[in-house]
């Protein structure tokens, strides 16, 4: 056991939070949200430069190599500074699931661009029926000569409408269970067919309706085996449930910091609010979900990293961490009194993301179900 | 990072494990029941002779150097054993002569009191308590105003503790006197050992709201302490327990033992039917048990991570994440007996009977939980820790 960071990962961290703070203002995270993208090509150019798009991409396809547990402290940085754009889409929906299932041809193909910062990916997983169990996957993919034909409709996809691939899961075989006959496909985004519209949501963070009609894709674009496709889903789920924990640590924490600073400075009845006690326990609460969160989503963080079997506790840290952080942020707007609730402040960017996130891969009710039947009831 | 033990750490943990689970053969009826039956007659006749023998296996202080009976051993394998031995509910160390006054002596005792009483603690033949608290001095500790007056080599002292756990079988006692009253608060207090059977001493039980004896109230009426069990110098005593809070506060075993409580509901859920369903078909159920277990992994996390900087020394740096350990840790216990009340309906109530869930467990469990929210520390008080230590708040009490 050892539950220090190495050298390497303190300076990666260091070197993410100067640059996040610097390049990425919150009066640029308010003029994305109002954008019609939700990115700066321009922060995307230099993020590309520092090698954070290939930063688990293996060396032989033009990334840097580093563990998942690495992309994890980048992603509570971004997080803690509330990035948006199609990093987390590109790399933990698009990347990861290339790695783990793809062809040699595929990784060729798809990782150098992703790396350079080339390609724009993300996963178009759940539908109208909202859920993440197999179940949800109805979107018909058919079998016609060389091609695939895709018909339906998948929600919430995010960042879709500026995605240059998608990596789409496909309801290939009916009368099975339901983990059997889906099929992933890597989809142009451009095809002939697609049709995307950008879904006003919380977060503003740009999910998507995508309409696919008649949509043709060739059968070397299968990702992994044909109707095999839901294990690889889930351990895409399993990565991107722990970046996204990652993302409301990072988030969670920023929450914090900036209601003790404002508590030190607010001065009420003569005296700074933060000498109130009151307000000190609310604080204290804070931490405590905030610490107990951290060490629960590393840990998890390093097992999923490691390849070990985590369910539960995927399930566990997400549950935790999606109460956490609304209670946090919750917690932050009270302590900020009035000015709090406006939109001109910042916390309410974390207010609103922390509801956003709750929702994504399974709010807590959903974790709980996953826990309860990882203890075999 | 890395949160795998190695493959002989693994290897102690089996070690542990198996002669749980051997020792647990011998537990009397009733053992695990409720969270006082250790310090009950039967209760204490069992755990002294568990502690033996883990004492004849060299396991009992191991973190300590091995001339008072440890064996040198790292942090990280005292978390394996507490989290092993938690989770098979074998009786709990000595929290008071291991967890506690044993460190404040290697940390500052003579080297005449180390030789004096680590051994017999590492040997599992002498048993402590605390005399901290007294009936108008507990969150405010420093308030205290039992005295020990010097004549000669000798502190004669005169008043009364409480709260004091396990006092009636305990063989010492370390406490707090006040040598200095004309200091005020933390000045002018002194820290030393009494034998409880020296004359003047009397212990009282004072009974939880369930009627169990675990907290005692004890009486010191011309008592006389010979100085050389002074710990530290006259009127310095507040020094030293600031050392020994120290050690009290890492919570695995708390989270291991709530873990199997969880397990064991599960269990229960599985075969109990109502409306021709089990407990564990209901989505009530479920989520319940499951949002618990999802507390006990985010508390399981945060004790590793307090272990962990207690292994490299960091003990006044994690200050606040050990009082955030302790009061998640006894909450969350707190909401465990409730679910676990809840769920079984009218039952939820019924003490040890024919008609008892699980002999009558959790509703035991209930009346003994808020007193945990207390003891070592109030929820209030880590919650001060917490906000003034990890938050840098200021200080206005």
């Amino acid at each position: 056991m050892n539950l220090d960071f190495t050298e390497e990962q303190e300076m990666l961290r260091t070197s993410a939070r100067d640059f996040l703070s610097t390049e990425c203002p919150k009066t640029l995270v308010r003029e994305l949200e109002e954008s019609e993208e939700g990115y700066s090509a321009d922060l995307w150019k230099k993020m590309a430069d520092l090698g954070w798009m290939g930063l688990v991409i293996p060396d032989d396809f033009g990334g840097m190599g580093m563990e998942f547990f690495d992309l994890v402290i980048l992603l509570e940085e971004m997080g803690r500074n509330i990035l948006p754009g199609p990093f987390f889409t590109t790399v933990v929906l698009g990347a990861l699931p290339i790695m783990d299932a793809g062809t040699e041809e595929q990784k060729k193909e798809y990782l150098p661009k992703i790396a350079e910062g080339d390609a724009l990916f993300t996963m178009a997983l759940t539908e109208p029926s909202a859920t993440y169990e197999p179940s949800g996957v109805e979107l018909k993919a058919t079998a016609q000569g060389d091609d695939f034909v895709l018909n339906g409709t998948k929600l919430f996809v995010e960042m879709a409408h500026v995605a240059d691939y998608m990596i789409v899961a496909a309801r290939s075989k009916e009368g099975g269970a339901a983990e059997d006959g889906v099929t992933l496909f890597v989809v142009d985004a451009k095809s002939p067919g697609i049709k995307c519209e950008v879904m006003p949501t919380i977060g503003a963070d740009k999910l998507c309706e995508v309409v696919f009609n008649n949509v043709s894709v060739p059968r070397a674009n299968v990702l992994g085996e044909v109707d095999k496709g839901w294990p690889v889903v889930e351990r895409a789920l399993q990565h991107a449930t722990m970046a996204k924990c990652a993302e409301m640590l990072g988030g969670a924490e920023a929450s914090l910091d900036m209601t003790a600073d404002y508590a030190k400075e607010r001065v009420l009845y003569g005296r700074p609010i933060a000498s109130f006690q009151v307000l000190q326990h609310y604080m204290a609460n804070m931490l405590i979900n905030l610490e107990t969160a951290r060490n629960l989503i590393y840990e998890t963080a390093w097992m999923v990293s490691a390849g070990m079997p985590s369910k539960q506790l995927v399930a566990a840290a997400k549950g935790w961490i999606n109460e956490g952080y609304k209670f946090i942020t919750e917690r932050a707007v009270q302590i900020h009194g009035a000015i709090g609730t406006t939109r001109d402040h910042d916390i309410g960017l974390y207010y609103r993301r922390a509801l956003a996130s709750d929702l994504a891969f399974g709010n807590t009710d959903y974790q709980r179900e996953l826990v309860a039947r990882e203890l075999g009831m | 990072m890395d949160f795998e033990f190695t493959p002989e750490q693994e290897a102690l943990g089996k070690e542990f494990e198996e002669y749980a689970v051997e020792l647990m053969k011998d537990a009397p009826a009733g053992w695990g029941t409720s969270l006082e039956f250790q310090y009950s007659e039967v209760g204490w006749e069992f755990t002294r002779k568990t502690q033996k023998k883990l004492a004849e296996k060299g396991w009992l202080v191991r973190p300590w150097p091995k001339e008072y009976g440890g064996a040198d051993a790292p942090i990280v394998e005292q978390l394996i054993y507490n989290q092993v031995m938690a989770y098979h509910r074998v009786p709990s160390a000595d929290a008071f002569g291991i967890g506690m006054i044993g460190p404040t002596l290697l940390a500052a005792g003579s080297e005449e009191q180390k030789k004096e009483h680590l051994p017999p603690i590492a040997r599992a033949e002498r048993y402590w308590c605390q005399g901290w608290s007294e009936p108008n001095a507990g969150s405010d500790l420093a308030s205290l105003v039992t005295r020990g007056v010097r004549v000669e080599d000798e502190y004669v002292v005169n008043g009364q503790k409480t709260w004091t756990t396990n006092g009636h079988n305990a063989d010492w006692c370390f406490m707090l006197v006040r040598t200095n009253p004309e200091e005020k608060r933390s000045r002018g207090l002194t820290y030393l050992l009494v034998d409880m059977k020296t004359p003047g001493v009397t212990v009282r039980p004072l009974l939880g709201m369930n009627g169990e004896h675990f907290f005692n109230e004890v009486y010191f009426d011309d008592v006389h302490v010979p100085v050389k069990n002074r710990v530290g110098e006259e009127n310095q005593g507040w020094a030293i327990t600031r050392a020994t809070m120290n050690f009290e506060r890492s919570g695995i075993g708390g989270m291991s033992g709530a873990k199997r409580a969880i397990e064991d509901l599960v269990a229960e859920c599985k075969t109990v039917k109502w409306d021709n369903k089990t407990l564990a078909d209901s989505q009530f159920v479920r989520h319940r048990l499951a949002q618990l277990l999802i507390e006990i992994e985010a508390g399981t996390a945060l004790a590793f991570r307090v272990a962990w900087s207690q292994e490299k020394g960091d003990f006044l740096q994690s200050a606040h994440l050990a009082s955030a350990s302790k009061v998640f840790g006894t909450e969350l216990n707190q909401r465990i007996a409730n679910v676990a009340c809840q769920i079984f309906g009218l039952y939820g109530q019924v003490a040890k009977s024919r008609w008892a869930v699980m002999d009558g467990r959790w509703q035991g469990d209930y009346q003994f939980v808020p007193g945990t929210n207390i003891y070592a520390g109030s929820s209030e008080i880590q919650r001060n820790i917490i906000s003034t230590a990890g938050l840098g708040m200021p200080r206005t009490w």
